[in-house]
């Protein structure tokens, strides 16, 4: 057990915004809400899955919804509290701690402020080790366990409790649901027993977050560029600089979607980048042949300072660094692939991990 | 023959120089910028006329490139008005409140005068809730009298600006008169920035107002009664008086942008490192294309976070009124300094303080003051503390270059006799003359800029077309604001969906050109 204090959460924001490989949320709205929130309610306490009980219930928090709607439609604040009771209340059990869904600038800063408002614990854990657009996109989903009952709140005060027969339907529904609330909801989803969530989940994420937030912000006081040690850190390969020509984007479907072309700098001068994202950053080409694909991590970083970039935060002419991560190995599986390959996305061609690609590209 | 005159307010110093149409600098003057910051304009204006002996109806075009509003926003200044924050989109965005990450004092100095009104719109410009109209106008009486000025951001504006065009009117009938600043009008999506830029905006009003009269005042009086005026942007570009009253807020910055300008236009290269050397700080910068590179960060005035573009500056300790000492065998420069007091604190000048520009003279970097006064520090001594003034300038051109490929390096400013012997990793070291009016002839050389902030359907063109079309339309704003055609650029595109219109978007372009008169081959490069 340990204490979150604003160091700590300014780091995991960071950290969690590369995770969030270009989809997650602005950063500076999840952490402003996670910081007034331990600001009112003091620090949160973070503990280890497995310090959860196997029988206790941890239910993670999270937004829903397209990014950018959230830098401008802020939340109310008590729509967490509202999705997240009502799920405890439907259930009938006393709930025990809270987690994130995903890593990213938002949702893993939401259950933070949940935890901090209802002085609950908050579990180093969660079920993608990276951002996804969708709520089947989780290893608790590859692994059997039940979406619902979940519920969603908007600030409107509009609360929804979902019971669907599977998972893919849960997204469905509550897609529908979130763009009728306005391109963003908070949901709460997949309430978990300790011993599935020790079982399922991806350990440690919030304490991986902190460190790549650390690293980046430790390099940049120090003068460093970050990205070696980031690449050491996270395994990832480097695979493209260059500055913004056009984004074309379009929020449908309760996604922000779109593509971005970058002109080479450097010793990429003379080549294009195209990135395409549902939220996330989904697919990376460079001059025609794909460099990196989901689920392996597709990361901008700012070309000064090695902060990420959101999709919805690029402008024409920032300059960037690409940095693709491996996934989670449980994202590399048959199953895995199936819910969030290429080809999900309707994209044709197989996934081939990324360190594959640097290798034939004579990166690794 | 048509001249320019090109004023700069720094910190320090108050610049001014007018140039010919081919932009060859016929007379150039340094001021100290004064507390009142006019008077210094004044003087400046003045000398720099007695010297150019030229007709002053012949001056066609007078730019100020100042540092009152930022200097008003970083003093927490008096002047500063108080804004009435009226945000429209609850119940949402309650969670984080207006300026919540503000400094305490600026806060205070823009009087935290914060209101919720029911309203705004979702992001396919569906309302939220239709603006409540009553609470709005309880919320105003109730500020009435209160607040100087008025802030008005709808969540989701860009995308439909009725709600604060609603709430504009409604507080003219309640407060007739009051200045106001529309969110929608200054900034894209992106709540909190642009209610900080919007806020800032307001509190600025008095600020612009006296600064624009000031103006005016001191070239009437100088008898210059036939030139536009200009104030210049942060972004190399010029806007017009009575839009600048307006948006006061766009003329932060502008400082480096013309100094990194002004640099490149002497200097005759595009692409370089910019050195400025002050009395007490030095600003490195980089210049692409004749532009300086913008920091990708999110831009903070004053401890307020916004999002307007910005050259991007690394400042450091080291100036030539530099204080030199040695402790512990380890030889500091700075960060403290004598500042102007250097005519009198500086060895070279009679006085007992070893400052950097005593180094220099003892190492024959340049000749200033009296040279016998500094004979007596130790030759050695003198070039390790020179050794560690330009270890302090490699290391920050080293943070600043992108690549390891070596750029030319543009030394300017008062204290750029420091820089002499070797810089690491640049192609060579040019120090134009008249570096010292630099930052006034950005002013002069500053481009003026079209604008298109449309909504396209995409029913019967296509995304492309329309960003074409738009383009086009902000070259040819760009060339009647008096810019020359062939030298027009688009330097900004911005295109915003609107899902609530079936296929459609707002986009927002800006172009930039020269003014005419400019002959192509006096431009740099």
């Amino acid at each position: 057990m340990r204490l979150l204090d604003q160091q700590a959460i300014d780091d995991i924001a960071l950290g969690a915004s590369l995770l969030g490989s270009g989809g997650g949320g602005d950063p500076l709205v999840g952490k402003l809400m996670a910081l007034s929130a331990i600001k009112t309610y003091g620090p949160v306490r973070m503990i280890d899955a497995s310090d959860v009980p196997d029988e206790a219930l941890v239910i993670p928090a999270a937004m829903m919804g397209a990014p950018m709607v959230l830098s401008e439609k802020i939340p109310n604040g008590q729509e967490f509290i509202r999705a997240f009771q009502a799920l405890g209340k439907y259930l009938g059990k006393e709930v025990y701690a809270t987690m994130p869904i995903e890593a990213g600038g938002v949702n893993s800063m939401v259950p933070i402020a949940v935890a901090a408002q209802l002085g609950l614990p908050l579990v180093d854990a969660d079920g993608m080790g990276r951002a996804f657009p969708e709520l089947q996109m989780v290893t608790f989903h590859l692994n059997g366990i039940s979406a619902s009952p979940m519920t969603m709140a908007d600030e409107k005060g509009n609360n929804v409790v979902l019971e669907v027969i599977n998972n893919v339907w849960a997204e469905r529904i509550a897609r529908s649901v979130t763009v009728t609330m306005g391109a963003s909801a908070m949901i709460g989803i997949y309430a978990l027993t300790g011993e599935q969530l020790k079982q399922h989940g991806i350990h440690g994420i919030v304490t991986y977050s902190e460190q790549i937030g650390r690293t980046i912000r430790e390099a940049r006081e120090e003068g460093e560029n970050p990205l070696v040690k980031l690449t050491e850190l996270t395994g990832g390969f480097r695979l493209f600089r260059g500055k913004t020509i056009d984004v074309d984007r379009v929020i449908r479907g309760g996604f922000n979607r779109g593509i971005a072309i970058f002109e080479g700098l450097d010793e990429f001068r003379g080549s294009r980048l195209e990135v395409e994202f549902q939220n996330e950053n989904l697919i990376a080409r460079i001059d025609g042949e794909y460099a990196a694909m989901t689920p392996d991590l597709i990361c901008l970083l700012d070309m000064e300072t090695s902060v990420p970039i959101t999709a919805d935060a690029l402008k024409y002419g920032r300059r960037i660094d690409l940095l693709a991560l491996p996934c989670h190995p449980s994202w590399r599986t048959e199953e895995g692939i199936r819910s969030v390959g290429p080809r999900y996305f309707g994209y044709d061609c197989d996934y081939v991990p990324v360190e594959t690609m640097a290798e034939r590209r004579g990166l690794a | 023959m048509n001249y320019r005159l090109g004023i700069d307010v720094g910190g320090t110093n108050t610049d001014a120089v007018i140039v010919d149409e081919q932009l060859q600098i016929i007379a150039s003057v340094k001021t100290h910028t004064t507390r009142d910051v006019t008077t210094g304009i004044n003087q400046a204006i003045t000398r720099v006329l007695e010297d150019a002996k030229i007709d002053r109806k012949a001056i066609k075009y007078a730019m100020l490139g100042t540092t009152h509003c930022t200097n008003a926003i970083v003093e927490r200044s008096d002047k500063l008005l108080k804004v009435g924050v009226v945000r429209i989109g609850k119940p949402a965005t309650l969670s984080i409140p207006p300026m919540v990450d503000w400094p305490d004092d600026i806060v205070k100095a823009v009087g935290g005068q914060v209101h919720y009104v029911t309203g705004g719109h979702e992001f396919d410009g569906q309302e939220i809730f239709p603006l409540d109209e009553e609470e709005l106008r309880s919320v105003l009486r109730n500020m009435a009298g209160k607040v100087d000025s008025l802030a008005i951001i709808s969540v989701f504006s860009p995308v439909d600006r009725s709600h604060e065009e609603r709430a504009a009117a409604i507080a003219r009938e309640i407060m007739p008169g009051i200045q106001m600043t529309l969110s929608s009008e200054i900034a894209s999506i992106g709540l909190l920035e642009r209610e900080n830029a919007a806020i800032l905006n307001a509190s600025l009003y008095e600020v612009a107002r006296t600064t624009a009269q000031g103006f005016r005042d001191a070239l009437a009086e100088a008898g210059v009664t036939d030139a536009l005026m200009y104030l210049c942007q942060n972004d190399g570009t010029l806007m017009s008086i009575d839009y600048a009253m307006q948006y006061p807020i766009l003329t932060i910055a502008c400082g480096p942008t013309n100094s990194i300008r002004g640099a490149s236009f002497l200097s005759r290269r595009e692409n370089a490192i910019v050195l400025d050397i002050g009395g007490t700080t030095s600003d490195i910068g980089i210049v692409q294309q004749g532009f300086p590179r913008e920091s990708s960060l999110a831009v903070e005035i004053g401890g307020v976070r916004t999002n307007f573009r910005m050259p991007d500056i690394i400042s450091i300790g080291l100036g030539g009124g530099s204080v030199v000492r040695e402790e512990d065998g380890q030889i500091r420069v700075g960060p403290d300094s004598v500042g102007y007091r250097i005519v009198e604190e500086a060895m070279v000048f009679g006085g007992s303080t070893l400052t950097a520009t005593d180094i220099a003279v003892r190492l024959g970097l340049a000749d200033i003051g009296d040279k016998t006064k500094v004979a007596g520090i130790d030759q050695a001594f003198a070039e390790r503390a020179h050794r560690v003034i330009m270890d302090m300038i490699n290391e920050y051109i080293d943070r600043m270059k992108i690549s390891r490929d070596p750029m030319p390096l543009i030394v300017v400013g008062g204290g750029s006799i420091l820089a002499g012997g070797e810089v690491e990793g640049v192609s060579e070291v040019v120090k134009p003359v008249q570096s010292g009016v630099a930052n006034a002839l950005g002013a002069a050389v500053a481009l003026v800029s079209g604008q298109v902030d449309e909504v396209f359907s995409f029913e019967n063109i296509s995304r492309d077309e329309a960003v074409a079309q738009a383009k086009e339309t902000a070259a040819a704003n760009a060339v009647k604001a008096g810019a020359e055609r062939s030298t027009v650029e688009i330097v900004e595109v911005d295109v915003i969906p609107l899902a609530y219109l079936g296929n459609a978007a707002r986009i927002r372009v800006k172009a930039t050109g020269n003014l005419p008169g400019v002959n192509a081959g006096a431009q740099p490069g």
